[in-house]
């Protein structure tokens, strides 16, 4: 098992979480910083690394790649070390006041502090609401992401959805699987002309079926999953045998494991205290957008603020005896760890 | 002409409740919603990517068509309606005056 031992934890690898490293480095408290993603930035990475910024103090405009490599390049000094691709899971609080962080793998991080930058928390799939669906979830026919397309081989597999992974997977699966059926709320698939298009001819070659104007609305089997029902939207339904179900309705960020840590959570996010960012468990604090406090604007450059700030606070907590004297990096430059 | 649009939400109970929206502030009409207390977790923020903020438009003037990021987003939603959109996507601009909406439930 993976172990490391570093001064501040911190989860989520987006501009805030990294603008932190900085700021505890010129502390010189040394940070170790993890992320569900396989790769640093958060959402600027993942999601618009092409899309300009304007108001980052300083750039008119900034390539939100840009940015995030220009803060890779900041916080080199203090050395940050990163667990990527990993969620973090858990944490246990320690006699003398430090923290055991666990990710999913196992990974576990001795730290004295942790300030969570999880921005929008991690992405989620989305459930529909269907009756004793959950009963059929880890491993009993109800699969809400592909992680291996080869665990459904020879399979009777009903997917939902009309986005483009439903789409994709369906066009996958169909030469894996024994037979697919592609079940569709609508008749038109907005967001993916290309693959739609592919579905629809493999449907006519009878090598999937796709069914439109249709939802699955039951699950049935005892204690593993073997028919679903389809209705479709003129009432008349359909009872289908299989073996897996497949909903595919995208992913939805949510808070995730820390909505569980036991900490104050307001409108989906930790509640801080404004003076140092801390969280309602001492040691733990939180920046960025998944924090919330009365005014909260979920800005980048606020973001940076709190983290300087979460970092004296995370400062007092680790030494509760030193009086800080604050660093202008104006009169010492950046120090090095 | 004013500086500011009405829309019209219809309540679970078939009331409609006239909001109010500034036109000169940017806003759109998630946040115009949100503002307005309306029980929306906008969990993105307003950058079509949680589907939180799914509204059903149900009468007055006609919106340009949604974007790209939108259409994908909406598609791949549980449930959707002929009038579906996402309310972070709609500008609070005079076009939209008038508009008559209903929330859809979260998560659908």
């Amino acid at each position: 098992m993976n172990s490391i031992s570093t001064d501040i934890c911190i989860i989520g690898a987006g501009p805030v979480g990294l603008f932190a490293v900085f700021e505890a480095g010129l502390l010189k408290l040394r940070c170790h910083v993890v992320d569900a993603l396989p790769q640093v930035g958060g959402q600027l990475s993942e999601i618009y690394p092409k899309k300009p910024i304007y108001d980052i103090p300083g750039f008119p405009d900034i390539l939100a790649g840009d940015l995030v490599s220009n803060l890779m390049r900041q916080i080199e000094p203090f050395h940050p070390t990163f667990t990527l691709g990993e969620r973090v899971e858990g944490y246990e609080k320690q006699d003398d006041g430090s923290f055991i962080v666990t990710t999913v793998d196992g990974t576990q991080i001795h730290c004295k502090a942790i300030a969570i930058a999880g921005g929008l928390g991690s992405f989620e799939p989305r459930k529909p609401a269907i009756e004793s669906l959950e009963t059929f979830e880890g491993g009993k026919g109800v699969h809400y992401m592909v992680r291996d397309p080869e665990a459904f081989r020879d399979q009777r597999l009903v997917i939902a959805g009309g986005g483009d992974s439903a789409l994709d997977w369906t066009i996958f699966l169909a030469d894996v699987a024994k037979e697919v059926t592609l079940v569709h709320r609508g008749t038109t698939f907005r967001g993916a002309a290309d693959s739609a298009e592919k579905v629809k001819s493999l449907h006519e070659a009878g090598r999937a079926r796709l069914v439109l104007s249709s939802n699955v609305t039951h699950v049935h089997g005892n204690g593993k999953l073997n028919a679903v029902t389809i209705t479709a939207n003129d009432g008349s339904t359909e009872s289908l045998e299989v073996d897996s179900f497949i909903p595919l309705f995208g992913l939805t960020p949510k808070l995730g494991p820390i909505g569980e840590w036991g900490l104050e959570i307001e409108d989906n996010a930790v509640k801080v205290n404004t003076v140092d960012y801390s969280s309602s468990v001492p040691g733990i604090f939180a920046i960025g957008d998944i924090n919330t406090y009365p005014g909260k604007l979920k800005l980048i450059l606020c973001g940076f603020h709190e983290a300087a700030l979460m970092c004296q606070g995370a400062f007092k907590y680790i030494n509760p005896d030193k009086k800080y004297v604050l660093k202008y990096t104006t009169v010492n430059g950046v120090p090095t760890l | 002409m004013t500086d500011e649009v009405r829309v019209y939400v219809e309540e679970a109970d078939g009331q409609r409740t006239e909001v109010v929206g500034p036109t000169d502030m940017g806003l759109n009409l998630m946040e115009l919603l949100k503002a307005s207390g309306y029980d929306i977790q906008a969990t993105c923020g307003g950058m079509a990517l949680c589907g939180t903020c799914h509204i059903e438009v149900l009468g007055g003037p006609t919106l340009d068509e949604p974007g790209d990021d939108e259409m994908a987003m909406l598609e791949s939603l549980p449930v959707l309606r002929e009038g579906s959109r996402l309310s972070c996507q709609i500008r609070i601009a005079d076009a939209i005056d008038g508009l008559i909406l209903r929330l859809m439930p979260q998560d659908s």
